[in-house]
């Protein structure tokens, strides 16, 4: 997919630049942009160094674990049919809390692990079930409680206050994951009607 | 947006206290630990540093040719209409797809109108409140060989949605004018 994006950026841009006559300024863009690619990195080794640093406190001393175990109420709420199944739900459950701390190098392997037991409860294995798709909405409606690279990000472009999204942005990814959990229920719900009721599910 | 700084502010110290706080009384080397996760911190950067350089290149070439300006001239309609800076509208298409591209045109606004503009800032909190459904979407569920995700897109479709319009609103409200 990137290999696309990124071709057709470039590409357009270049073709373009070659009827406004902007050459000139491209030449420069190239430059510097890769220039400001790796000063961008400096800052992030201290941010994003420092996050993960207290996040590994976290995770040493337990802390990750109880927030794990915290979770299980509002996973067992929303995975119905998932009750029993210790494996499946410990590896949601692992994967929200990587993605609520915002370490998502972390929630990818468990998401992944997540996925397959995920797949092994499954009666059809071409077709996504509802605790798949219920589980994939929450990941995609992002979780993150303080987005630690966006402030980095910031605080590189020069924000006098970095830090001025965490609230503003918490409050956003609330509203993303509850639309997206309301409509995931509710999906679920219908569905497990309809099969009750010996139609067929869609 | 006082309060809101004033709150923000003091979300991050105070996730450090109570981590850090918590480590120590439970006799954790707090500080051996922190060092560790720093340098495993440091990997991922290193990791991250070649999707950089490459997406920066291509939005600072996209950027360089005007083609962004003239996206964002032929998006003014649509932005008017609903009531979105058309300098963001690229964002979100782009954020379905990749969070790096995405980053990368963020960089391009923060530069253009200010890291905290009203549109710098609505960018930032686009960023931390939307994933790349497409992304997503393709390295799980290919994963595990799924081939009908059902209503997966949809469900995805409309979170980020909410998620978009709650960003724009609180920017408007909190820090527009």
């Amino acid at each position: 997919m990137l290999n696309y994006i990124w071709a057709f950026m470039i590409l357009i841009g270049i073709g373009v630049a070659a009827f406004t006559g902007e050459m000139e300024g491209v030449s420069t863009g190239i430059l510097d942009s890769s220039k400001e690619a790796i000063q961008l990195c400096i800052v992030m080794l201290g941010v994003v160094g420092m996050w993960t640093g207290v996040m590994k406190i976290a995770e040493e001393t337990g802390l990750v674990r109880q927030l794990t175990k915290l979770l299980m109420p509002i996973l067992r709420l929303l995975f119905p049919r998932l009750a029993g199944e210790e494996t499946a739900m410990g590896y949601i459950a692992a994967n929200m809390v990587a993605n609520l701390l915002g370490l998502g190098w972390a929630a990818t392997p468990t998401g992944l692990k997540a996925m397959k037991e995920l797949q092994r409860l499954n009666p059809d294995k071409e077709k996504a079930s509802d605790e798949m798709c219920l589980f994939m909405v929450i990941n995609i409606s992002s979780l993150q409680l303080i987005p630690i690279n966006m402030i980095a990000y910031r605080s590189q472009y020069g924000s006098v206050h970095p830090g001025l999204i965490i609230l503003p942005g918490m409050v956003a990814t609330g509203i993303s994951t509850l639309v997206g959990v309301l409509y995931g229920v509710w999906k679920c719900r219908r569905n497990q009607k309809k099969h009750k009721n010996g139609e067929r599910t869609e | 947006m006082k309060m809101i700084s004033a709150l923000s502010g003091f979300l991050l110290p105070l996730a450090l206290f109570y981590i850090i706080g918590y480590g120590i009384l439970n006799r954790q080397k707090v500080y051996d630990i922190f060092i560790k996760g720093v340098e495993e911190g440091f990997k991922i950067v290193i990791h991250i540093a070649p999707t950089l350089v490459g997406l920066m290149v291509a939005v600072g070439i996209i950027r360089a040719s005007g083609v962004l300006d003239m996206a964002a001239n032929a998006l003014t309609p649509i932005g008017t209409l609903l009531n979105i800076p058309a300098q963001i509208l690229p964002l979100i298409f782009i954020r379905l797809f990749s969070t790096s591209a995405a980053n990368g045109l963020v960089f391009d606004l923060f530069k253009e109108y200010g890291t905290d503009s009203t549109i710098g800032l609505t960018a930032s909190i686009i960023m931390s409140c939307t994933e790349s459904i497409f992304y997503i979407m393709s390295v799980y569920f290919l994963s595990v060989g799924i081939k009908k995700t059902r209503w997966t897109l949809v469900g995805g479709l409309l979170a980020t949605l909410a998620g978009v319009a709650a960003s724009v609103v609180i920017a408007g409200v909190c820090f527009g004018g």
